[in-house]
């Protein structure tokens, strides 16, 4: 017999909200004629995604695992995760509404003819609302599912838009198209490790969901080299997502090639969202089997932070040294995953959000610094910037030491309570290698401000734009943010400590 | 609210009241400033007025929750050696900004920044001695390199980025190193009576000796490089060399102290016996700072890297008074801390005055100054004896004490030390006979004399370098039942004095 799923839909309204949105905007988009198209898509992002978070707090104090016959978990972190992705995401949209930046027609060929007529008719296409709708609604998925299948499907439905999105600039299209692409293989190959790690752990367990696997390691009857093929290979899926060593070769790549508002989204929120899957999974599904992956996944944090901030001295590029820093972050929030303890969960939820708003606001800033082509992302090309534009290039600034860790802002605050639960839980080497490899991080920041302030501005068109409206009030959240929760970071921290529990 | 944090909000309050004074109005800037810093004066002399030298516990005391789930609080209080540096760095502040009037006109940004940075450090500087919370501390100890990054790299000479640049990652790569420190002692904390960063607690923490070791380290070595020993000196001289006059003095005058303050207050405080294993390597690392800044100084062809080189001797001698583990060597070595940025303030003052004058900072190029500008060599000349520890002035007390307090235990040592003495009448004679007399150099002859204002800056820095010489009691008082309350803590009683036969 076949019997209809039970679904507590208030529990899952968030999602099924965003997910309404990007459907509402796909027949805006086929529909709508072009005048008040954009304003039409920006509204209705906005709104699902203050509609989706006014729900969250609707719920904030359910805690549930059969929402959806036991593959979604509500519980303490699955509600903060996704009303994280949402803030962030809505961050994001602001700065995406900036359609300048986009591919007027994206199936236009570069270069071509029909290229240049839609962009002489203003025929501005805005897919991009609903692509960033699908991804978002993925993005909430992903850390509140507990069975592999509804984890795989998640981040299916969060890397395909990403990949088209990825390929939308409007300028230097066959750069951003070649990220695409590089995206779409790199991505699908991780996807395919998911997969088969999930079908390695099936055999090994014969369950799905990630506490029916938490039990089968603890009973120890199965087959252990299947429990280690799966972790390892699952693994590998998510570290992929994370964007860590040795499988973030293609973040500078993807984040160099995407148009910029949509790196700042993809840097931000997937890895809130990858983070959040990781740490429910780590934590709830292989905790027992924590000798197996503890030492490699050490290794792998240790690894990532160092590559990470050693690669960022050399680049030249704002946007690959940004890629860079977001590796060597990723290589700190992964001492979260390590901890496995409260402390640790507590800590990766306030780094997520404190991470989140400071790279939103530095890829941000890099959309305003133009010349009559576009962007101009070439480092040298900043030089000075401070004195032409003191107050973009003080944001900046306090973005970039935020990014390393200097006291008063968010960022050390995040490191400190990472590096704290890491402490706790017998993991010295990694708060060693981290305190250093911030050092080196700190050098290449320095290098960065050195150049805005402290460089005579060369004879160069480079320009700050004056930012649109929403663009100007999303950098300031962002840097309040960054600041607030530096200075008073209680706020956040009690929030953080309320929410850190999952459900198994 | 105590006292304290009334110190601490005026020079904010006034940085606030600056930055809303418009940027072309640059006299107004320095006059709000000058007056902030000698409000904050005053304040500081009412609190020292109210201070009872008596008592040895921590006084003017404050603690409001911070980041409550860490168990941080906002959390002050001083005693004898916390009291006479926020009086020192309280003084230095207005001469500083009356010294150099003109200092901030070279500069990249306007007068108003550099004079925003100055009360911003100032309010930092006197949280950083005053901080009873380890974390509060260390917040401060990293956050006040921000302004001193920007008043090296914004208003400073010559390769002024890259000093700026060499000062910040060695201080943020110390401070890291404390930074996983504190964590160490944080969790160890949590451990066994609850997580705190309250200093008074974490002091009665029972750590093992591996422990405390790598946490002593991590710690010292932060300190270290602030109070530069060596080998981590390198960013000193290029710094003193690159910055204005007015903020080397608060880099080397206050700032540093900071390094030695911290060794006091919490490498002593905290693992009081990993101090006492590392006790011999650091009194060899100071005799070795204590020497090879004084031959450097000797080589040295350019005023304010001979300065630098001098303060990395001083600190040898300080950093040794306070691992001699004496009540007296520790005594010695706050108040050398004290007269160091007294006497090194009055060098850099002079020093900064002629190099302005002669647009050269090469020794060389100075000669014959004390016919030409009476009252400018006659200063710097006082400056260089008390850099020298003549007898009379306050660092001859203090280095003194250090020595004294170092022979009872390490009379070695002691010996050593008192070689930098000779080696110091060496550098600072040299340096003013090469500048001072003789005859005019070519190029020399129109200088002009101190003029009013600076005269009266650098006025009460002379007459506390005598005052002191001659009547160091007060600070003494204040000084010595909280050095006693270290070293008692720390677990050691002063050696019996030998008996002559």
């Amino acid at each position: 017999m076949f019997s209809a799923p039970v679904l507590n839909y208030s529990l899952l309204a968030p999602i099924l909200i965003v997910l309404g949105g990007a459907l509402l905007g796909v027949l805006v988009e086929a529909f709508l004629g072009k005048t008040i198209r954009a304003t039409a898509q920006l509204g209705i992002s906005l709104g699902s995604l203050v509609l989706a978070f006014v729900q969250i707090i609707r719920i904030h104090s359910e805690r549930s695992l059969s929402a959806a016959v036991n593959s979604v978990a509500i519980d303490g972190a699955s509600i903060f995760f996704q009303g994280t992705v949402l803030v962030l995401a809505f961050i994001g949209i602001l700065f995406i509404a900036d359609q300048d930046n986009f591919a007027a027609q994206a199936s236009a060929i570069p270069g071509s003819e029909e290229e240049r007529s839609a962009i002489q008719t203003g025929k501005q296409q805005t897919e991009i609302f609903p692509l960033t709708l699908f991804a978002v609604s993925g993005m909430m998925l992903f850390p509140m599912a507990t069975d592999l299948i509804t984890l795989f499907v998640a981040l299916e439905v969060l890397s395909l838009p990403l990949y088209l999105m990825a390929g939308l600039s409007r300028r230097r299209r066959l750069l951003s198209q070649e990220a695409a692409l590089k995206y779409f293989l790199l991505g699908a190959f991780s996807s395919a490790f998911f997969l088969f790690g999930s079908a390695f752990l099936y055999g090994y367990s014969g369950s799905l969901s990630l506490t029916g696997i938490a039990n089968a390691i603890s009973a120890g009857n199965g087959n252990d080299i299947f429990l280690l093929i799966g972790i390892a290979f699952l693994s590998v899926g998510l570290l992929f997502k994370v964007g860590a060593v040795p499988f973030h070769s293609w973040t500078p790549d993807v984040y160099q090639g995407a148009p910029t508002p949509i790196t700042g989204f993809m840097a931000a929120c997937t890895k809130v969202a990858a983070f959040g899957a990781t740490l429910r999974i780590f934590y709830v599904g292989l905790s027992a089997a924590q000798w197996e992956w503890k030492p490699i996944i050490t290794t792998i944090s240790i690894l990532t932070m160092a590559v990470g901030a050693i690669a960022a001295i050399a680049q030249r590029d704002v946007k690959r040294a940004l890629a860079f820093s977001s590796i060597a972050h990723a290589g700190f929030l992964l001492t979260g995953v390590i901890a496995l303890n409260k402390a640790g969960l507590q800590a990766s939820l306030f780094y997520v959000v404190a991470y989140g708003f400071t790279t939103l606001g530095a890829f941000g800033i890099v959309t305003l610094v133009r010349d009559s082509a576009g962007e101009v992302t070439d480092l040298n090309r900043w030089v000075g910037l401070g004195k032409k534009s003191p107050l973009i290039a003080g944001t900046f600034v306090l973005f970039l030491i935020s990014f390393a860790g200097i006291p008063l802002t968010s960022g050390f605050i995040g490191k400190f309570s990472l590096f704290n639960a890491a402490y706790e839980s017998g993991n010295i080497l990694v708060v060693v290698v981290g305190v250093l490899s911030s050092a080196v991080a700190a050098f290449f920041y320095l290098r960065i401000v050195v150049m805005l302030f402290f460089t005579e501005p060369t004879s160069d068109s480079v320009t700050v734009v004056i930012p649109s409206v929403m663009t100007r009030i999303a950098i300031t959240v962002c840097a309040v943010v960054t600041i607030v929760l530096g200075v008073y970071p209680s706020l956040l921290l009690n929030t953080a400590q309320t929410f850190a529990n999952f459900l198994a | 609210m105590s006292i304290v944090t009334t110190l601490e909000l005026l020079p904010l309050l006034g940085a606030v009241l600056l930055a809303v004074i418009p940027k072309s109005n640059a006299e107004l800037a320095k006059r709000v400033a000058l007056a902030t810093s000698l409000v904050t004066l005053a304040v500081a002399g009412v609190m020292a007025y109210k201070f009872q030298v008596h008592d040895s516990a921590m006084q003017f005391v404050q603690s409001n929750k911070w980041i409550a789930s860490f168990g941080i609080n906002y959390a002050v209080g001083i005693d004898g050696i916390a009291l006479v540096l926020i009086l020192m760095a309280a003084v230095l502040v207005p001469v500083v900004i009356l010294a150099g009037w003109h200092e901030s006109e070279n500069g990249k940004w306007s007068a108003k920044v550099f004079y925003i940075l100055i009360l911003i450090l100032e309010t930092m500087m006197v949280g950083v001695f005053a901080a009873t919370d380890v974390f509060l501390f260390y917040v401060i100890f990293e956050a006040m390199l921000i302004p001193v990054y920007f008043l090296i790299g914004g208003y400073g000479r010559g390769e002024r980025a890259a000093a700026a640049m060499k000062f910040l990652l060695y201080s943020l790569f110390g401070g890291l190193l404390m930074l996983a420190a504190i964590i160490g002692i944080y969790v160890i904390a949590g451990n066994q009576i609850g997580h705190t960063f309250d200093l008074a607690q974490l002091s009665t923490l029972t750590i093992d000796s591996a422990t405390q070791n790598f946490l002593f380290l991590g710690f010292f070595i932060a300190f270290a490089i602030k109070a530069p020993l060596w080998p981590l000196h390198t960013w000193l001289p290029t710094a003193a060399k690159s910055a204005t006059p007015g903020t080397s003095i608060l880099l080397l005058g206050v700032l540093d102290k900071v390094g030695t303050y911290g060794m006091i207050r919490f490498c002593i405080a905290l693992f009081p016996e990993a101090a006492k294993t590392f006790t011999p390597m650091i009194i060899v690392l100071s005799l070795i700072s204590i020497l090879y800044g004084a031959f450097l100084a000797i080589g040295q062809k350019e005023i304010n890297g001979l300065i630098a080189f001098t303060s990395i001797s001083h600190f040898g001698f300080i950093t040794l008074g306070i691992f001699a583990m004496t009540s007296q060597g520790l005594s010695g070595a706050t108040l050398y801390m004290v007269n160091h940025g007294f006497s090194t303030g009055a060098l850099f003052l002079a020093a900064g005055w002629m190099v302005s004058r002669r647009k050269s900072s090469n020794i060389e190029d100075f000669g014959g100054l004390q016919r030409v500008t009476p009252v400018l060599a006659w200063t710097f000349f006082l400056a260089g004896m008390s850099a020298l520890a003549l007898p009379g002035l306050s660092s001859f007390v203090s280095e003194f004490l250090v020595l004294v307090g170092t022979f009872t235990r390490y009379p070695v040592a002691a010996i050593f030390g008192t070689t930098g003495i000779v080696l110091a009448a060496l550098y600072v004679l040299i340096v003013i006979q090469k500048s001072l007399h003789g005859p005019t150099t070519p190029g020399n002859e129109d200088l002009k004399d101190l003029n009013l204002r600076e005269k009266i800056s650098v006025a009460p820095v002379i007459a506390l370098l005598v005052i002191f010489g001659f009547f160091p009691k007060p600070l003494l008082d204040a000084i010595n039942p909280a050095s006693h309350t270290v070293m008692t803590h720390a677990g050691v009683t002063d050696p019996a004095p030998k008996a002559g036969k």
